[in-house]
């Protein structure tokens, strides 16, 4: 909860410990413990609200006042004439305080701060969200008044205003502790909150020229940016709620005009990724979600810990429901991993789990009418082991289950693959990939687990950043990266074509690399020749990390070389895949040449170590062969050389080629997909087996530094895990795969869990250089933004409002000779077909144009035909009509 | 009760109606029954007789009260062919009760189903919005249920409603035969509208804020909000009254503004 505290794990032991008494309670604690943290070790709560143990102290709310008594110089303990403020000040030696417990002057200090806190604090608890958990409604009954003496009007402010889409400021119930604004400050740094104005202000209805001090927006309505026309606007319709006069509630706050304010680099006043934890730390209702407002009540809810599946940093949340709806997620607190912070898809990115086109029963397709029709399960599992039986007969079934599997239910998919269906042909990678990357992976990622670790992060010398947007691609590293930044303990470098927000956030150090690039700038680094001396001595570090991210896999030989950078230079290297099903894929071999825990299939003597762990007598039972990979098995499904595909979670978007690929489903012979909702690969199927989301089963989601994130299940529903399917289809197939339990599933798992023998070989692909576009073409970098078109958001329409706009990047050079200025429409033409986003101009390489891979407008593979390192085409310049911004 | 020979209650003088002997009146299952006291003779407790008149009327002493309450008037009530009257204070069905406005006074904060020691409500909130505006302010109470079969009409919810727009009726008669009637939802609750009152949703009176409401500022619907219903809602059968309502509103206040200059 927001009002308590834990001391930070693990002090170092040389720090100089400092006897103090509290209470009459000494106690010893070590030097720059605050007061507040002394005392929470012996037991004694002060009532505080602007103090966080996350935060910087700020002393903002006045609420911890004790009586602080310190030796003077002759060693006679004297107090100090005032109460101090306990979250701001440091223990001394022979420190004695007095907190409310023992002192009548703190005491009374106290419920004086709290009177002052509540004159101008409104009635709202019925109506307001943090009602039942709210700070203030406790310590008011713990440390207050019984009752008012305040007997004037109070101040009101006109609101909601919506601060953006998702989050709402209900100004008369800030107590202006800062604490969201010293977060999004301190933590994200995305300031795009902030204390404004001084004074008091005015009681309701009242109208002078003051600014009243209270949190506000850097929107145009608050601070009179932007001014389109001139004009600063106010109050918004928005059809969406109504104020406390009935009239609409307010896009923006009301137009006291204060200065400029800076604009995001897409022209929008700041949002942040990570915005929704100032609903969650804030001390009172004053911070609302639109998604949550008037939900629920906290004694309505039920809450189970789970592991956020939206990116592969595994970080912990507490999933609220009621009545078998889950109404909001809140971050969980796992110190290790992320904290107490979570990213807003995180938090917000729920309603996909439960839309209406999540599948209830299996399908079949209907004989007659060529429809997928409901059936039962005997009947489904009947078809599906038929059908995949003769498919594995007659030429072999490809299997690609996706990336977003828990490890259990991953391993199933392994086994069932191996075991069930004779086959190597799988892979998990629904995404760009190349078998130099299935290499990478065997060799360098399988069966290494906690080696660099975000503890790592924080307390490397230095990371360099390779094909990977951590803001982006994997929030929570993000966040510790820039923590470790900010404290000095860590520099950042990063290679990739501009310098993007986050990366300057985490004040990175650009290395210049257009796509296509990184494995020949990675050898240069290696050999520390020229500019890169300097970036090579310090991976040379003690500590030293190289994050890559899955986007390397489409430079050839990047990460061939990314493995001799780290060889050459001792730093560790760590890879992070986007998905949070990834890295368990890796770990039990959902690979071609890969078998559980890192054994290559090619290895007679690790397929003997998997059988016999299977309960299969001969080696022979194995096939020993390495697979097909994603593309070849999409290829050769579509050509009839395999006679059937069991699918997984794939989104179509989401493989390069995505029409070619849709078109290889289709002519595939025999299809099974296993999917909780339908998606546009289910119309090419002929069994579908509806399979549970994260809330309706449990399972463990290995992160990307290998940490096994468990998870419970939320509702008790006869949903089924994939594991359990495939054990089903298994039995109708003759075989008992044994993972219908996650019992019987963790068993096998440890079995296989050690292989110390030979692991693939490195990859050895030969850095090319980059394709040099020719006359007139420009290449194409792109990454998928963390908000965008994914359908893990679905249903989230408030969430989507945060998205950063897609916006295509283009050179000064580049927007020059073609014309175009920030604002004006430029469109992007491939083989495919043509984009048309707003233009951004960025300094960067001039024959590259970045754009979202994914986002609303702008889906690359589909729209475009190519993706990262493509070609394409400028083409037919649209000039922003007089004065527009991107908005 | 920790003597073992003090008869329970209901022993007492049942001799003349069924046979006195408790070992008679165990049942046939032969432990021992449920209030019965062990080994004490029913028979051995009525009282000896102590002279000759005594023991001449002892055989219809018995009938003594019957006699007696022959001639005083009958108390017993009617019911249901009579409805009995009950105190005003009554604790019998909730009602959600509504402005005179016609708008609902529930905000759905939940303070009810909070207070209810017996779980039988269940509220859900939800926003109001300029389309459909339910309750002054920004929220109402969207879903509102209560299970009667819970219900134990203690009246911890209406102290608990902050609006006052939950409070108890006088009607006691709440039996049903199925589960499912029992759980009386919004509309089973909600105040029939008054002679004068426009139905939810419409907006609040102009110039007002939830607190005019609240401390009775708003007395009847005004011609704008009757004029938005009859926009947004041309069939609305409420507006007829509310119209005639809305005239004699704008009269009065017209009325009292003469006056006051
Ligand atoms: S912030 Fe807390 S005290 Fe203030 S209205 Fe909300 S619940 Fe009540
Ligand atoms: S909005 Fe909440 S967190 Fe921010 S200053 Fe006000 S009370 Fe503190
Ligand atoms: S908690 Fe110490 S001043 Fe706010």
């Amino acid at each position: 909860m927001t009002t308590t505290a834990t001391p930070k794990p693990g002090t170092p032991a040389e720090v100089e410990g400092i006897a103090v008494t509290i209470d009459g309670v000494e106690v010893t604690v070590p030097k720059g413990t605050l007061i507040i943290r002394a005392a929470e070790q012996i037991g004694i709560q002060i009532p505080r609200f602007c103090d966080h143990p996350l935060l910087k102290p700020a002393g903002a709310c006045r609420q911890c006042l004790v009586m602080v008594a310190t030796p003077d110089r002759e060693g006679n303990v004297r107090e100090m004439p005032k109460p101090q403020a306990s979250c701001t000040m440091e223990v001394s030696p022979g420190m004695v305080v007095s907190t409310q417990r023992t002192s009548e002057v703190a005491d009374k200090a106290q419920h004086g701060v709290m009177e002052l806190l509540l004159i101008n604090h409104p009635l709202d608890c019925p109506v307001c969200d943090k009602g039942g958990e709210c700070p203030l409604q406790n310590q008011a009954m713990s440390n207050g008044r019984t009752n008012s003496r305040f007997t004037d009007v109070k101040r009101t402010y006109p609101k909601p205003v919506k601060i953006s889409t998702e989050i709402l400021l209900d100004r008369d119930r800030c107590i202006l502790c800062q604490r969201c604004t010293r977060f999004q400050a301190e933590i994200p740094g995305d300031p795009f909150i902030d204390l404004q104005g001084r004074g008091g202000g005015a009681p309701g209805g009242a109208d002078h020229g003051m600014l009243p001090q209270q949190i506000g927006a850097y929107d145009e309505g608050v601070l009179g940016f932007a001014g389109i026309d001139g004009e600063v606007r106010e109050a918004a319709e928005t059809g969406q709620m109504v104020g406390p006069n009935g009239d609409p509630a307010l896009l923006s706050g009301i137009a006291y005009t204060v200065g400029t304010a800076e604009l995001d680099a897409t022209g929008r006043p700041f949002a942040s990724y990570f915005s929704g934890n100032t609903i969650q730390i804030c001390p009172v209702g004053a911070l609302t979600s639109a998604t949550y407002r008037f939900r629920s009540r906290p004694f309505d809810l039920v809450s189970t810990e789970s592991i956020a599946e939206h990116d592969a940093s595994g970080s912990a949340i507490r999933i609220d429901h009621r009545r078998g709806v889950v109404l909001r997620r809140l971050a969980g607190d796992d110190p290790a991993v992320n904290e107490e912070w979570i990213t807003d898809k995180d938090r917000f990115a729920f309603t996909w789990q439960a839309l209406p086109d999540v599948i209830q029963t299996p399908l079949v397709r209907d004989e007659e009418t060529g429809e997928l029709v409901a059936a039962s399960w005997s009947e489904a599992i009947a078809l599906a082991a038929r059908g995949l039986a003769q498919a594995a007969d007659d030429g072999g079934v490809g299997v690609l289950p996706g990336g977003r599997l828990t490890l259990e239910d991953a391993y199933a998919w392994s086994k069932f693959a191996r075991v069930v269906l004779g086959t190597n042909d799988v892979d998990f990678r629904a995404r760009a990939n190349s078998p130099e990357e299935a290499e990478f992976l065997g060799h360098a990622v399988a069966g290494v687990s906690m080696d660099v670790t975000f503890a790592g992060l924080e307390s490397a010398p230095h990371v360099l950043l390779v094909g990977l947007e951590p803001e982006d691609e994997a929030g929570t590293i993000f966040l510790r990266l820039r923590k470790a930044v900010l404290a000095g303990r860590t520099s950042v470098s990063t290679l990739a074509p501009f310098a993007t927000r986050g990366s300057t956030k985490v004040r990175a150090a650009l290395v210049t690399t257009e796509p296509g690039a990184e494995a020949t700038t990675l050898a240069a680094i290696a050999a520390g020749t020229g500019d890169h001396a300097e970036l090579a001595e310090s991976l040379r570090a003690e500590g030293a990390v190289i994050l890559v991210g899955e986007r390397l896999a489409q430079v050839p030989g990047g990460l061939t070389a990314v493995l001799e950078l780290a060889k050459a230079t001792g730093a560790r290297l760590a890879w992070v895949p986007r998905r949070a099903g990834d890295r368990g894929a890796v770990e039990v071999g959902l690979l071609p040449g890969l078998l559980p825990g890192g054994r290559p299939v090619t290895d007679a003597e690790a397929r003997v170590d998997v059988a016999s762990a299977w309960g299969l007598d001969a080696d022979a039972a194995l096939p020993g062969e390495i697979g097909r990979d994603h593309a070849a098995i999409l290829a050769d499904a579509g050509s009839g050389e395999l006679a059937g595909l069991l699918l997984g979670g794939i989104d179509i978007e989401d493989l390069p080629g995505a029409g070619e690929s849709e078109r290889a489903v289709r002519e595939a012979g025999f299809v099974v997909q296993l999917e909780v909702r339908t998606s546009a690969l289910s119309r090419y199927a002929d069994v579908v087996l509806p399979v549970a989301p994260p809330t309706m089963k449990a399972g463990t989601f290995l992160n990307w530094e290998g940490r096994p994130r468990p998870f419970g299940q939320v509702f008790a529903t006869s949903a089924r895990s994939d594991a359990q399917v495939l054990d089903m289809l298994a039995e109708g197939m003759g075989v008992d795969l044994g993972t219908g339990s996650l019992e019987a599933v963790h068993r096998e798992l440890s079995e296989l869990a050690a292989w110390d023998g030979a692991r693939q070989p490195a990859p050895a692909v030969e850095p090319s250089p980059a394709p040099v576009p020719s006359a007139g073409e420009h290449t194409v970098a792109t990454w998928r933004l963390m908000l965008d078109a994914a359908r893990g958001q679905d249903g989230e329409p408030y969430l989507a409002g945060t998205a950063h706009r897609p916006v295509v990047r283009v050179s000064p050079g580049t927007a020059s000779s073609q014309g175009v200025a920030d604002g004006d429409r430029l469109t992007v033409v491939g083989p495919l077909g043509s984009v048309t986003l707003p233009v951004l101009v960025t300094p960067m390489p001039d024959h590259v144009v970045w754009l979202p891979l994914h986002s609303p407008g702008s889906s690359l593979y589909r729209m475009l035909g190519v993706g990262s390192g493509g070609s394409v085409r400028l083409a037919s310049a649209e000039r922003a009509t007089n004065g527009e911004v991107i908005r | 009760m920790s003597d073992e020979t003090t008869p329970m209650p209901h022993e007492r003088g049942g001799t003349d109606k069924q046979p006195a002997s408790s070992d008679v009146a165990k049942p046939a299952r032969g432990g021992q029954g449920i209030g019965e006291v062990k080994g004490v003779h029913a028979a051995s407790l009525i009282p000896e007789p102590k002279n000759a008149v005594e023991a001449l009327v002892a055989p219809v002493a018995g009938f003594g009260v019957t006699m007696a309450t022959l001639f005083k008037p009958v108390v017993t009530e009617q019911y249901p062919r009579e409805k009995a009257p009950v105190e005003p204070r009554y604790h019998g069905r909730h009602q959600l009760n509504r402005y005179p406005d016609g708008l609902e006074k529930c905000i759905g904060c939940e303070l009810c189903a909070w207070a209810c020691p017996a779980d039988a409500i269940y509220v859900e909130g939800a926003s109001n919005t300029p389309e459909a505006q339910y309750s002054p302010g920004e929220r109402y109470g969207r879903v509102y249920q209560i299970n009667y079969l819970r219900c134990i009409f203690c009246g911890l919810c209406i102290e608990a409603c902050p609006t006052r727009a939950l409070t108890m009726t006088n009607e006691f008669e709440l039996a049903d035969q199925t589960r499912e009637k029992l759980i009386f939802t919004k509309d089973d609750l909600l105040a029939p509208l008054r002679e004068g009152m426009l139905a939810a949703p419409h907006p609040m009176a102009e110039g007002t804020t939830d607190g005019s409401y609240y401390q009775g500022e708003v007395t009847g619907p005004t011609a704008d909000e009757v004029e938005w219903v009859r926009r947004n809602r041309p069939d609305e059968p409420s507006l007829e009254s509310a119209t005639a309502a809305a005239k004699r509103g704008s009269a009065r206040s017209e009325g009292s503004a003469g006056a006051a200059s």
